[in-house]
């Protein structure tokens, strides 16, 4: 008969035993469970709010932000920096890859003295109050700074309604039917006081490319 | 409403929920860690696994069964990541490096959820959920039952058993974080966040570009990443990514289901050694700290100070928009209190002041109200040096909860408290000294100090948050830091284990007149200058040369 195994090896076997337990019923089971009342229960948001367009076409999530930029002069050239479409809302800068990039959320993780953030402020101050006519020192900050994820669906309501008059006249519609867009969704805070409140970049915008 | 008024009504609501958690769930977990009874499917794993239920272990038995676990779950974590690439779900994703794997998985089973890699294109959705979520639920439980072997050290007497690791984290797992989980998963879907088995999708976006939607199990992950204080986030921006965090309403319940445990053990604490009013005290100091914490973080965030947030106006950098500065500074707050560590801002982009608080909060030792069940034993731990700082002014040998003070149980307690700093301050002083090293902070001056100073204290103290902007997934970085967390977890895991032993053997002694009160308003007070100059003598000289020497910039 083999001599029975040393205490501290027996521990072992049973520690992997009781892991092996735990994996079945936390790592396998319990996120089957959840995934299975969710789908059932809550499919549009378990599958990431997807937003579709008139026709059906998907054409982001309600969650994710999106680029809104003009198409690059050469697409093969990667050094051509990407310029923003007027006729849509713009989202703040972004992080992510080369913007908006799921694959890789990210913040800056810029410093609050940092030169570099200091001169994106700057840079994106005069662009922003240029490309939207008004003047620099009125663009509001989440304009100018990246956020967390690099994937903030939301704007500020100040950088919205900075963008309502650039976005009515290269569309030609009225100043009053973008203002009256921007108010639809705004989105206020959870329940009344949790949070901020924000507008929905990609809800905003596909509300206008249905105005006529 | 005001942000101003917004703010203070969040962090108002997050008090009120917690205070009428205290007691049911802090009477709860007294109930599940002193009952002799067993479920009937807790029986049925003790018999797979191979252990008698009933038999309690001396504090060498439990210490060796949470260090066999702890290193058969390292392994078994490094092999699933290493072997990725033969997995199902696998996304596409590479077996991982391995020295990134090592220090994850070094990082998971800590409870600390360092992250030196980004999920969503590192991981795959069966090292997501069988392994790493695995461990969130596990390692938040070896927490709680080492904190429960203290307090039992305090409750029995004349016994060398310190209770059974296998029934209490069978008990704390089945009982207390699976049934918390599924139901606030649940609550998080109906929220927004994702919870599917899909990988990336492609679709063509309304402004003509093209984008990636990612999938994955993200709710059932993060609700325990919560609640078991771990912090690893399913995508590399953690909770300040949309899918895993999409509304002002779920950063709320984040940060409650963060809190929530380690809130409510001070009531478990006081319940099983009989006195219900040494848990409120406990609390108190734990609340005071986490109060001012808050409302530091807040201040310093709403000044938005620096060169750079002072010309755009804001503090905003790193920060979404559907949280705003309140929200996100009580979640900043909340998370390097905790040994949390999921970040929904970015904290390299915090102010110097905000981010010098999160630095100060963590270097407290993770107390107020700390890791599940590891806030309360660093919490109990300063107790006792508090009790034996005050025995010293009078001159009389100390007495917690009619348990003697001696030589050898302050050993214990002070082998503690040295550990933490000098795993954060050797490795900071090592890492500044390598200039190849030092090369991967991405700011220069106190800020790039910051962040070397962040990163070890994030790790010797089991958090997992960073200032982002240190470059970490290189095999010098991950090795130093992966050994700050095996040693800031288990060394001091051994002394507390050690002191349950040698507080469990004692005869109580009955209180005297001369005892030092330990439910008193002066003990609060007491205890909270404890905690601040055992700190801050610690750590002051550090915290000059990085935060503090930005502030004053």
């Amino acid at each position: 008969m083999p001599k029975p195994l040393p205490t501290s090896v027996r521990t072992h076997f049973t520690a992997l035993r009781m892991l092996l337990v735990m994996t079945v019923v936390l790592g396998i089971a319990y996120p089957l469970l959840v995934t299975g009342v969710s789908q059932v229960a809550f499919s549009d948001k378990a599958n990431g709010s997807i937003v579709k367009s008139a026709d059906g076409k998907e054409i982001g999530s309600s969650l994710l932000g999106q680029n809104f930029n003009l198409p690059k002069k050469n697409p093969n050239d990667p050094k051509e920096q990407a310029q923003p479409d007027p006729k849509w809302f713009q989202p703040r800068p972004s992080a992510a890859g080369t913007g908006y990039d799921p694959k890789s959320s990210s913040a800056s993780n810029l410093g609050p003295n940092s030169d570099v953030l200091l001169k994106q402020v700057n840079d994106n101050r005069a662009a922003d109050a240029a490309f939207d006519g008004v003047d620099p020192a009125s663009v509001p900050a989440d304009a100018l700074l990246g956020s967390g994820s690099g994937l903030d669906p939301e704007i500020s309501v100040a950088y919205a309604k900075e963008q309502v008059n650039r976005v009515a006249k290269t569309r030609g519609l009225s100043v009053d039917t973008v203002t009256k867009l921007v108010d639809k969704y705004t989105e206020g805070r959870s329940a009344g006081f949790l949070g901020d409140p924000g507008v929905n970049v990609l809800l905003l915008n596909k509300a206008l490319s249905e105005t006529k | 409403m005001s942000s101003t008024l917004a703010g203070w009504l969040q962090a108002l609501a997050l008090v009120g929920a917690l205070a009428l958690c205290y007691r049911p769930l802090g009477d709860y977990i007294a109930k599940l860690l002193t009952t002799a009874k067993h479920l009937r499917v807790e029986r049925g794993l003790y018999k797979v696994i191979g252990v008698d239920g009933d038999a309690d272990q001396r504090w060498p038995i439990y210490l060796r069964s949470v260090l066999a676990f702890s290193a058969v779950s390292v392994l078994f974590l490094y092999a699933l990541q290493r072997l990725q690439n033969q997995l199902p779900l696998s996304l596409g994703n590479k077996g991982v490096e391995p020295h990134t794997a090592w220090n994850t998985a070094i990082s998971f089973v800590t409870n600390t959820n360092w992250q030196s890699y980004a999920g969503e294109s590192t991981m795959g959705h069966v090292v997501q959920m069988a392994g790493l979520a695995v461990q969130n639920f596990v390692s938040a439980a070896v927490g709680i039952a080492i904190v429960a072997t203290l307090i039992r050290g305090f409750t029995r007497s004349k016994t060398d058993r310190v209770g059974n690791f296998w029934v209490d984290m069978t008990r704390i797992v089945l009982r207390l974080l699976l049934p918390l989980s599924i139901v606030f998963a649940l609550v998080m879907v109906a929220n927004g966040m994702i919870q599917n088995f899909h990988g990336f999708h492609d679709i063509a976006t309304l402004g003509g570009d093209t984008q990636s939607i990612p999938g994955g199990p993200v709710a059932s992950q993060e609700v325990i990443k919560e609640l078991g204080t771990n912090g690893g986030g399913f995508f590399n921006a953690n909770s300040a990514h949309p899918f895993e965090n999409p509304t002002g309403f779920t950063n709320w319940l984040e940060i409650f289901l963060l809190l929530v445990i380690s809130f409510s053990l001070p009531r478990t604490f006081g319940k099983m050694v009989g006195d219900n009013r040494q848990g409120y005290a406990i609390v108190s100091v734990m609340g005071l700290f986490w109060v001012a914490s808050a409302a530091l973080m807040t201040f310093f965030e709403s000044a938005h100070g620096g060169v750079a947030l002072q010309a755009a106006g804001s503090a905003m950098e790193g920060k979404e928009v559907r949280f705003g500065i309140a929200a996100s500074s009580l979640f900043a707050s909340s998370t390097t209190l905790t040994s949390t560590g999921a970040v929904n801002a970015a904290h390299d982009s915090l102010t110097p002041g905000g981010g010098g608080v999160a630095i100060f909060d963590m270097m407290l030792g993770e107390i107020a109200p700390g890791g599940t069940g590891s806030g309360l034993y660093g919490m109990l731990i300063l107790a006792i040096v508090a009790v034996f700082v005050a025995g010293l002014m009078v001159g009389r040998t100390p007495e917690y909860l009619g348990k003697k003070l001696g030589g050898r149980e302050m050993k214990f307690a002070s082998l503690y408290i040295l550990t933490t700093p000098a795993i954060v301050l050797i490795g900071t002083g090592v890492a500044m000294a390598l200039p190849g090293e030092r090369a991967n902070m991405q700011a220069s001056g106190a800020h790039g100090f910051s962040e070397v100073l962040y990163a070890f204290t994030s790790a010797a103290n089991n958090n997992g948050s960073a200032f982002g902007g240190l470059t970490v997934n290189t095999p010098w970085w991950d090795t130093a830091l992966g050994l700050a967390m095996v040693f800031g977890r288990f060394l001091p895991m051994v002394f507390v284990l050690a002191l349950a032993g040698s507080l469990a053997q004692q005869q109580p002694v009955p209180a005297t007149q001369g005892t030092l009160p330990t439910h008193k308003p002066l003990f609060v007070g007491l205890l909270s200058g404890v905690v601040l100059i055992v700190v801050g003598l610690t750590y002051f000289p550090a915290l000059a040369l990085g935060p503090i020497a930005e502030g004053l910039h």
